[in-house]
């Protein structure tokens, strides 16, 4: 995931820079980079502390309204799954739904607003599956398309609005990065 | 005595600072904590900044977050969630400088979390110093109660102002102040525009300078004793 959003970075800072304030790459890749060297010292022994790890560390690192959001998602993702020893389909299924409660409970955007809500909602609508990679897959797809309707919207919520009817025609960098961090769960999920 | 305390969030050290000062001066004894910045030097928020400030800022009788803009919000709102106690904290939705300035005179005369985040979500538009309806009640719920009594005629008295500056800032805050202690609500008058005795703000709206005569009156159990109150510091032209 870490390493999704490097090689991304520049993309979502090029996204951000056209209708946000172009640090949202910069943001996410010093937040995933710090969960990376978090994870390097101990790896937690359950999901729901790995999880809280990386809530915990992309509130403190990621600037903007990013590290809250991000951080709400997985810190909700990580009260969902519980003491869960693994997690399976229904887990995950789970999780994602309590990541959406939280990112729409923090930001207080619709789907429609031009967010990364407008990416979550589909992805978990979608997210079903017998394994947890075929979940992670199909959210991932969703996902995809979601931040692809993004475009032609109007941003109602975040530094976008601002920008009014002129923020319209542009993909929103918060629903890509969602993407991003959804493929990159699912590519994970798929090789082990 | 014990006060609530004030955390400022902001996206800019300079800002927060600034409001802090503000604050400050009106309200001497009220712990008020800036929190601007994010931990490299930069323009954000920083939420390990804001949890700490909360710390500082707390007395034991609850912390009010103010807030700038977007984000800020969502870092303050993280920060009291994640509190022992998440009540002990209030995330206040209003203008950032008016908001602190109201909550910190409110915190100055000893007012409880509810009526310290009260005073500054009400702090909108309360320096237009029009005829509308005092703000709404910073104190506790009792004045409401005796609000209602039928026999409850309001006590007036007219006060010359005769120091220079008249209702401005400093003697504000300590009209405020010194009301904020007292179960009584007290409206001031200049002509046809009227105030909250309890609103630092709205007493400024009023622009009430020296040689104008406002008229004070009050309600509730406490009636007499502020408008002796009001007297008192007119007479000795606001000083401390």
């Amino acid at each position: 995931m870490a390493a999704s959003v490097a090689e991304h970075r520049v993309e979502l800072i090029q996204l951000d820079r056209v209708i946000g304030d172009g640090d949202h790459g910069e943001n996410l890749d010093r937040g995933f980079r710090a969960v990376v060297s978090a994870l390097d010292q101990s790896v937690p022994d359950t999901p729901a502390a790995v999880l809280k790890l990386v809530a915990t560390t992309l509130i403190s690192k990621v600037g903007g309204a990013a590290g809250p959001l991000y951080g709400t998602a997985f810190l909700r993702a990580s009260t969902a799954v519980n003491d869960a020893a693994e997690l399976g389909p229904a887990e995950v299924t789970e999780a994602l739904r309590a990541a959406l409660g939280g990112v729409v409970a923090r930001g207080k955007a619709e789907v429609g607003d031009k967010t990364m809500v407008d990416a979550l909602t589909p992805a978990v609508a979608a997210a079903a599956g017998d394994t947890v990679a075929e979940v992670l897959a199909a959210a991932a797809d969703a996902a995809q398309a979601g931040a692809d309707s993004t475009v032609p919207l109007v941003a109602r919520k975040g530094r976008a609005s601002y920008l009014g009817e002129r923020s319209a025609g542009h993909l929103d960098p918060g629903a890509r990065s969602t993407t991003l961090v959804l493929r990159a769960f699912a590519a994970a999920a798929g090789e082990s | 005595m014990s006060r609530v305390g004030l955390v400022v969030v902001s996206h800019s050290a300079g800002l927060a600072a600034g409001v802090v000062e503000v604050a400050a001066q009106m309200a001497p004894d009220v712990v008020t904590v800036a929190a601007g910045g994010t931990a490299d030097g930069e323009i954000g928020t920083d939420f390990d900044a804001v949890s700490a400030a909360v710390e500082r800022a707390s007395d034991g009788v609850g912390v009010v977050l103010l807030y700038d803009l977007g984000s800020a919000r969502m870092v303050a709102d993280m920060v009291a969630e994640t509190l022992d106690d998440p009540d002990s904290a209030v995330v206040v939705d209003a203008p950032l400088v008016e908001g602190t300035v109201a909550a910190a005179v409110a915190a100055q005369g000893g007012a409880s979390l509810a009526a310290v985040a009260a005073a500054a979500s009400e702090a909108a538009g309360l320096t237009a110093g029009s005829d509308a309806e005092p703000a709404g009640i910073v104190g506790d719920v009792d004045v409401v109660g005796s609000m209602s009594l039928v026999a409850d005629v309001p006590e007036e008295v007219a006060v010359m102002l005769t120091n220079e500056i008249g209702l401005h800032a400093r003697p504000a805050a300590l009209v405020a102040r010194a009301m904020s202690g007292l179960d009584a609500r007290v409206t001031v008058r200049l002509g046809a525009a009227k105030a909250d005795g309890r609103s630092v703000l709205a007493l400024i709206g009023l622009g009430a300078r020296g040689g104008d005569e406002v008229r004070v009156s009050a309600t509730g159990p406490q009636a007499a004793e502020a408008l002796a109150a009001f007297q008192a510091l007119a007479a000795r032209n606001f000083t401390d």
